[in-house]
């Protein structure tokens, strides 16, 4: 194990930030190059990253991997709609609300959960996953079973506003929000808790022997990861208007962990480049190929384990040794 | 009492005929997960696979007890092929962690059910019993489908098969000695690559048998692939990893629990297989029948 120096600084480095600069100044200007139909998408797109990004903070940087992150997305999806059909359309207010219930999803389970190691871990979020998908699609007074619940009001972005109904405002209002909970997670993984995070994934034991106590970070991590999959899940209803038992299905928590896969475990920002990659890739490649996703999904799957070990953020010529 | 489970008992006997089925689903993902450490998310696929065997032997209405062994034999050599393949695949990757392997049989599940859909269709496809079978019989006064009494009893000895052979065999002595201490029974002379390929290929085998089985009960769709393969895991994590007596309690009891449970609680049908599962991991982390000291 490397000595526990902090990776180098990303954003103290001057071409790494122009870059970042760049990329922003390209996402802030999506809305006024692209149709609506394509803003859409990418609003999708953004909030499916942050779904990533916090998976990537739970599965990359602490060494849990989840099978069953679609199951706080959904719980907050669903709260974000229910909110936004009964209470209240203010999209903040849900956005909060709906990372709280992932939040409360994560620690009502994580309890049990972060006990576990490695591929009991894996086996145990996704039976829970499964489980919280089985619930939505039973519990019809309040989900609306299989139809789930449709005709969800359009968002405003304060109390007394008008209804967001251009796509590329909705996509400006959700890219402030994904930076914002990005830029929290990315503050998480670089403080002195994310180290101790890395230190738990490399070496438990180590770590415990060094006195630290390894359940709550484990299990604070699990619960921030929550929170960031029930703020995604309520930008994702913002923009579909719409919300299923299919969107905290099992394809939604293996495409987030494809995601993570495919950018790079650890990095976060690959998470949001594997998570554009993997909705692109659902979206736009499979109706060409006749609703044949599954197939290309799993063939994805395939590819990115051999041919991606480390993934797009591993892909760097100049690789910091012992990040991964 | 004697009222209430004369009222219940078809369902309770559906219950361990649901249970003895999910053994033969669970064994075979706990021995992989146990001696290989991989967490094969193809297997609910696999099973779906034998289902589909057992509909294309059974095509064209009722198949007697011969179409039904074919099927049988069949499924356990597409099982052991398949089962070997994916030993060989999962391999290389040993060494990068538990998240590549079952990243890679997740891949695979979702190209199996993507091609088992497109080739037999999105609908249900419900398999007769064999003939021979098709009737019911006389249980304690209630009428009971003779196919799933002999489901019982085909599960049981298969219970017994696999206990003898993973606790009572040399090979089984061999594979159990390679969990404890791999390094040692290759210094022992034993090559432990092979033994491993055949473990996955066994356990492989047990859900395509388990497909045939229960593709008269169960039927085949898409979909019956992610069902099984949850009931499965928690099955395993239930009985305890890697323990076949494990298994096959923590499948009679999440039999129960499917089938008596959702019959007397049906409001609460998803809570009771959660509720179960988390009672057990509060009062047993490592499962019922768990070693203590490997949690995961």
């Amino acid at each position: 194990m490397s000595t526990a120096t902090e990776a180098p600084a990303a954003a103290a480095r001057p071409a790494t930030a122009r870059a970042a600069g760049a990329v922003l100044v390209l996402l802030a200007l999506v809305p006024l190059l692209v149709s609506s139909n394509v803003a859409d998408m990418l609003t999708r797109v953004l909030a499916f990253a942050l779904l990533a990004i916090g998976l990537d903070l739970l599965a990359g940087v602490a060494g849990l991997p989840s099978l069953g992150q679609a199951a706080p997305f959904g719980v907050g999806a669903y709260a974000a709609a229910l909110l936004g059909k009964h209470v209240t359309t203010v999209g903040p207010v849900q956005l909060v609300a709906a990372a709280a219930a992932g939040a409360a999803l994560a620690a009502a389970v994580g309890w049990l959960l972060v006990r576990s190691r490695g591929t009991y871990f894996l086996m145990l979020t996704l039976a829970v996953g499964e489980i919280v998908h089985e619930l939505a699609d039973r519990w019809e007074g309040v989900t609306g079973g299989t139809n789930g619940l449709a005709g969800v009001p359009a968002i405003t972005l304060y109390p007394g506003g008008p209804p967001v109904r251009l796509a590329g405002v909705l996509y400006w209002y959700v890219l402030a929000a994904v930076l914002v909970c990005a830029g929290l997670l990315w503050m998480v993984s670089r403080s002195a808790f994310g180290q101790t995070l890395r230190g738990i994934r490399d070496n438990e034991e180590r770590m415990r022997s060094l006195g630290y106590r390894t359940f709550p970070p484990k299990y604070a991590v699990f619960c921030i990861a929550g929170a960031a999959a029930g703020a995604a899940g309520s930008l994702w209803v913002a923009q579909s208007r719409f919300v299923s038992p299919a969107d905290l299905g099992f394809e939604v928590s293996a495409m987030a962990l494809l995601a993570v896969v495919i950018g790079g475990r650890g990095s976060l920002w690959g998470a949001a480049l594997g998570a554009a990659v993997v909705v692109l890739v659902r979206e736009e490649l499979s109706p060409q190929l006749g609703g044949r996703g599954p197939l290309v999904l799993g063939l994805v799957f395939v590819a990115a384990v051999y041919l991606l070990p480390r993934g797009f953020a591993g892909m760097r010529i100049h690789r910091p040794r012992g990040e991964a | 009492m004697p009222a209430w489970l004369s009222d219940n008992l078809i369902t309770i006997v559906d219950g361990v005929a649901f249970g003895v089925l999910l053994f033969t689903i669970a064994v075979g993902l706990s021995l992989v997960f146990g001696i290989m450490d991989v967490l094969n998310l193809a297997h609910g696929a696999l099973y779906l696979v034998g289902a589909y065997v057992a509909v294309r032997f059974a095509r064209g209405g009722q198949a007697g007890i011969g179409a039904f062994l074919l099927a049988g034999l069949a499924a356990v050599a597409v099982g052991a092929a398949a089962g070997a393949g994916l030993a060989v695949l999962t391999r290389p990757l040993a060494r990068r962690g538990h998240l590549d392997q079952a990243l890679l049989t997740l891949g695979v599940a979702l190209i199996i059910g993507d091609l088992l859909s497109a080739r037999f269709g999105n609908d249900v496809q419900s398999v007769p019993p064999p003939a021979f079978l098709a009737g019911s019989v006389s249980l304690v006064g209630h009428d009971y489908p003779s196919y799933r009494l002999a489901v019982i009893i085909a599960g049981l000895a298969l219970a017994v098969l696999v206990w003898l052979l993973v606790e009572r065999s040399r090979a089984g002595a061999l594979v159990r000695a390679t969990v404890a201490d791999a390094p040692m029974v290759r210094a022992l002379g034993v090559d432990t690559g092979r033994l491993v390929v055949a473990v996955f290929a066994f356990g492989v085998v047990l859900a395509c048998l388990g497909g045939v089985l229960g593709a008269p009960v169960l039927g085949a769709y898409p979909g019956l692939d992610e069902r099984v393969l949850i009931l499965g895991l928690v099955v395993v994590v239930l009985g305890g990893l890697g323990s076949v007596s494990g298994a096959f309690l923590g499948a009679l009891v999440i039999g129960q629990v499917e089938v008596l449970g959702v019959s007397l609680l049906p409001q609460y049908a998803s809570f009771l297989v959660f509720g179960t599962m988390a009672v057990v991991l509060l009062l047993r982390p490592t499962g019922m029948l768990g070693r203590a000291g490997k949690p995961g």
